[in-house]
């Protein structure tokens, strides 16, 4: 009797581990924890992407409408792909594109600009990331959407899609 | 000569003063990228890689005790920023009691078994 439940044990414990790792086998092997994206817009000083001048989160965020802010690099080919989606998002009055140019060439971020056509209301440069780090952004191409409560209510890690543009549609209307 | 003599010891004082907070700051610079996640890499450290995250992140650092912020100051801007998950050592809250409690009770029950075995 004492040896049945023993083999019991033994097989039910196989068996949870047997699911465990076969579920792994299918989930993705890079874990992204789920935080909490509800945060306050930061505060921060930026410069601006053409004239080179200082510009503040208060200045830039003051009307009372929702932002996206899109973190691009001219090196990044994903970013290539998104951009006409965020072409198509910047014909909607609902909302304002603001850019953050990620430590890029500066003659080559002009270049894609010029050839893929201006969604930004504003773009700024972030030379060292440390503004994308502000955003608590991983890389490179990352969004955000700010709410009329300057609240970042959704972040979209790697490019826009088809699929994400109607989500965001959805949000801003 | 005398002025000499003791301008050159303020000199020494000073470069070995300032080598000593260097070392420090190192150290302290080190024992922090250590302790934070690669959250773009699977398992390694900021100190360890050499992805763009980690980059920005350990020049941040850097800036960040340069400006004079202590330990907990930068880990609680990254904390506030990616969540508890970016820190290797996890902080002792509500949320991770159990965490630090449990091996000290697992370890106490070992020992009160062992000790009742050998009685």
């Amino acid at each position: 009797m004492k040896n049945k439940i023993y083999l019991s044990v033994v097989i039910i414990f196989l068996i949870f581990c047997f699911v465990i790792f076969y579920n792994g086998l299918n989930s993705s092997n890079i874990y992204t924890p789920k935080i909490n994206t509800k945060q306050k817009l930061p505060i921060f000083e930026a410069k601006d992407f053409y004239s080179n001048k200082s510009i503040s989160s208060e200045e830039l965020f003051k009307e009372d409408i929702f932002y996206i802010v899109n973190i691009w690099a001219s090196w990044c080919v994903p970013c290539r792909k998104e951009h006409k989606f965020l072409m198509e998002l910047s014909k909607s009055e609902n909302v304002k594109i603001i850019g953050l140019n990620y430590k890029d060439n500066l003659n080559n971020a002009k270049k894609f600009i010029n050839e893929l056509g201006n969604p930004y209301s504003k773009n700024l440069t972030d030379k060292n990331g440390f503004l994308s780090i502000e955003f608590g952004a991983y890389g490179v191409p990352e969004t955000f959407i700010i709410n009329k409560n300057k609240t970042i209510v959704k972040k979209f890690i790697g490019p826009i899609n088809k699929k994400t543009l109607n989500q965001i549609m959805q949000i801003i209307k | 000569m005398r002025i000499l003599k003791t301008f050159l010891l303020v000199v020494l004082f000073i470069n070995i003063a300032n080598a000593n907070t260097d070392i420090k700051d190192k150290n302290l610079n080190n024992k922090i990228l250590k302790n934070i996640r690669c959250l773009v890499c699977q398992g390694q450290s900021v100190y360890d890689s050499e992805s763009e995250f980690s980059s920005t992140i350990k020049l941040l650092v850097k800036k960040k005790i340069n400006e004079g912020k202590s330990e907990k100051q930068i880990y609680e801007f990254l904390r506030k920023r990616y969540g508890d998950w970016v820190i290797f050592e996890p902080e002792l809250n509500k949320n991770t009691y159990i965490l630090w409690i449990l091996p000290l009770l697992l370890f106490l029950l070992g020992g009160a078994i062992i000790r009742k075995k050998l009685k």
